[in-house]
């Protein structure tokens, strides 16, 4: 299991377009994959292979998401969502 | 008379009996199912699914025909939604756990999401649970096997007057008897609108309680021009707005003497005005307006929905028609402009992820990659090149390289058919769209290996000026006047004209009746245009003198401000 914190930089936040750029990413390995975020105090926890979940984060712009893989392909995936995070989903 | 101002939608005047559309509140009830006939029940849930994605499928293919790939996207996003594990894996489970029916275990799991999104503090996230719905209710009414109620009823030509109307169902109306629509919800920018104003169906949206104030069978106006609905209104009313569609009605007649006349400017300069056609369904309505030819036959249509790419026969079957309809004017084909994730629905390889698919793999790039499918296509119109005048177009051109690719490609092809008795005439000019900013530059390199070339407006602005029309945080920055384009216009007309070749221009500046004194200013010899609008560029261009609007040019191509062109081409 492996797991990696990002802070959200572009400035509309995990919207449907990123959240759906996420999922396409999450689809394509077969581990399993889990995104949370804290809020007051709590944490939410979504599958990170569904757009909906994602989106129900609503995680901002400055927000941290933790993802967390578990599977044969983890280090990939994580290779895909840090590229993604880098690039800030393509969004300034 | 009550008067309720709301957001003009699409343009138009329409009068007549209201017919509302009952929000659809389904009842869902909680029905138990029997341990034994579970699987049947999930079984009959994935069977919805399946006729969802259909449905979807049906709704691109409607939408791209209708609004352009760009406004198609929406309906990549519904697909996402429907494939995701809350609704593909969730259901099925709470079927299966609780034994309960697919339309208690489906909206039981969307309320889940539903009350999340609710208590999100931000409204730009909270909105977006609208798409959920929008998939939902398409997937409910599938279980329930419920037609969508309304708009086959309406007997009688009536306004529709509705809460929110999805785009699924806007496309509907023409052929239900519809005049106009107002609804409650919905923006300018709205799918819903944009398709209205493709069919010329008057609308005003974002009326808020609309659907409250009025009853069905109540006489309404709709004012798409100024965003009005007038709800029994005053005699004087309807006959000053009566008035005002007779004149409108009048203007469109007016504009039929258009019909066959040759678009000359004032001054006698001879320009061609061609029609742009998505498919072969527009052929009739086309060849009325008489025009010179087709400046662009899209072909993307051929390649969405089916699980592989069109043959030859199936495709030179719509090509030959359409040669022969307008034959001795020429047509022209522009090989598929198809994005990567085409591929895979059709069975080959195609790239997994695109974080940006228009500078991604697209157009000849595709063709390139895939010879076999370029040769099809190119073998498909060539076998039309004996009924009229067939001229090939190549999308997505930024190199010498893909157009010499892509040539040797057509004379294979060519010669192919030759060997094979097919009586191709020796020449069939093959030219390439001009929409990326690298052709637009080293355009006279280019120039060597082709016949003719067609500006690609929309693309080239997108790209030049590095906006994406559909981010609202930046699509007023999409500006066919910037000076920039302005020059580079410029310099592709006067750098094609030096070869002695034509240019066209097929995107939506061609439409634009802002935009056409610019253009022929410019020294545009094709104007390709939508035929909705075929007419009315022709008055245009009928109406300017060629002498003020090269000087206009003259001076444009040294401004730095685009407002100060728009003045001075707003002259013209």
């Amino acid at each position: 299991m492996i797991e990696k914190t990002f802070t959200i930089k572009n400035r509309l936040g995990l919207h449907a377009r990123p959240a759906a750029l996420f999922v396409q990413t999450s689809v394509r390995h077969n581990c399993k994959i889990q995104v949370s975020k804290v809020q007051s105090g709590e944490e939410i926890v979504v599958n990170g292979k569904s757009v909906m979940g994602i989106m129900m984060l609503a995680a901002a712009c400055g927000e941290q998401v933790k993802v967390v893989l578990e599977g044969a392909d983890e280090a990939a995936a994580m290779k895909g969502f840090e590229a993604l995070f880098q690039r800030n989903f393509d969004e300034e | 008379m009550i008067v309720i101002k709301g957001v003009p939608a699409s343009a138009g005047i329409a009068i007549g009996r209201a017919y509302l559309l009952e929000n659809e509140e389904i009842v869902i009830n909680r029905l138990d199912i029997a341990p034994q006939r579970v699987r049947l029940e999930v079984k009959r849930f994935k069977l919805a699914l399946e006729a969802t994605h259909r449905d979807l499928d049906a709704t691109e293919a409607k939408a791209l025909k209708m609004l352009g790939k760009e406004h198609a996207r929406l309906i990549d996003t519904h697909r996402l939604i429907l494939r995701d594990p809350l609704i593909t894996k969730d259901v099925p489970k709470r079927i299966l756990d609780e034994g309960v029916n697919a339309e208690f275990a489906l909206s039981e799991a969307l309320e889940v999401v539903n009350q999340t999104f609710e208590k999100m503090q931000d409204e730009f996230f909270r909105e977006r649970r609208h798409d959920l719905f929008d998939v939902g209710k398409r997937l409910l009414s599938h279980l329930l096997k419920q037609e969508k109620k309304g708009l086959t009823d309406i007997k009688a030509p009536s306004i529709l007057v509705a809460r929110n109307l999805l785009p699924s169902d806007t496309l509907n109306l023409r052929e239900n008897n519809i005049l106009g629509f107002v609804t409650d919800l919905g923006g300018k920018s709205s799918h819903t609108a944009l398709l209205a104003q493709s069919m010329e169906i008057p609308a005003v949206v974002g009326l808020s309680d609309a659907s409250q104030r009025v009853k069905t069978g109540d006489q309404i106006i709709v004012d798409g021009d100024q965003g009005l609905v007038l709800i029994h209104p005053s005699p004087e009313a309807i006959v000053k707005y009566e008035k005002a569609r007779e004149q409108s009605l009048q203007e469109e007649e007016a504009l039929e003497r258009f019909v066959g006349v040759p678009a000359t400017t004032a001054d006698g300069i001879r320009v061609r005005v061609k029609v742009n056609m998505d498919s072969p369904e527009e052929l009739k309505p086309a060849a009325a307006l008489r025009p010179d030819g087709v400046g662009l036959f899209r072909t993307e249509y051929l390649y969405l929905n089916r699980p592989s790419a069109p043959t030859e026969e199936e495709q030179s079957r719509i090509y030959i028609p359409v040669t022969r309809a307008f034959a001795p004017q020429p047509v022209v084909f522009r090989t598929a402009d198809i994005g990567g994730d085409r591929l895979t629905q059709l069975g080959l390889e195609g790239p997994k992820n695109e974080a940006n698919p228009f500078m991604g793999l697209r157009g000849i790039r595709i063709f390139l990659k895939h010879p076999d499918l370029m040769k099809t296509q190119f073998r498909a119109m060539l076998r039309a090149a004996p009924y009229g005048k067939v001229e090939v177009l190549l999308p997505m051109i930024s190199s010498i390289e893909e157009i010499q690719g892509a040539r040797r490609v057509f004379f294979e092809a060519h010669q192919e058919l030759l060997a094979e008795g097919v009586e191709v005439p020796k020449k069939v000019p093959l030219g390439i769209m001009v929409e990326i900013p690298s052709a637009a530059l080293m355009l006279d390199a280019l120039l060597d290996e082709v016949d003719f070339v067609s500006i690609g407006t929309n693309d080239l602005i997108q790209y030049t000026l590095a906006v994406d029309r559909i981010n609202e945080e930046v699509a007023h920055l999409y500006d066919p006047f910037h000076p920039a384009i302005v020059r580079l216009l410029h310099q592709i007309v006067e750098t094609t004209h030096r070869r002695d070749k034509k240019v066209t221009v097929c995107g939506e500046m061609a439409s634009d009746p802002r935009a056409v004194p610019l253009l022929v200013g410019l020294g545009v010899d094709v104007f390709s245009v939508t035929p909705r609008m075929f007419l009315r560029i022709k008055q245009i261009i009928r109406s300017i003198r060629m002498e003020d609007a090269r000087a206009a040019i003259h001076k444009a191509v040294r401004m730095s401000d685009s407002r100060e062109i728009q003045r001075l081409v707003g002259e013209l």
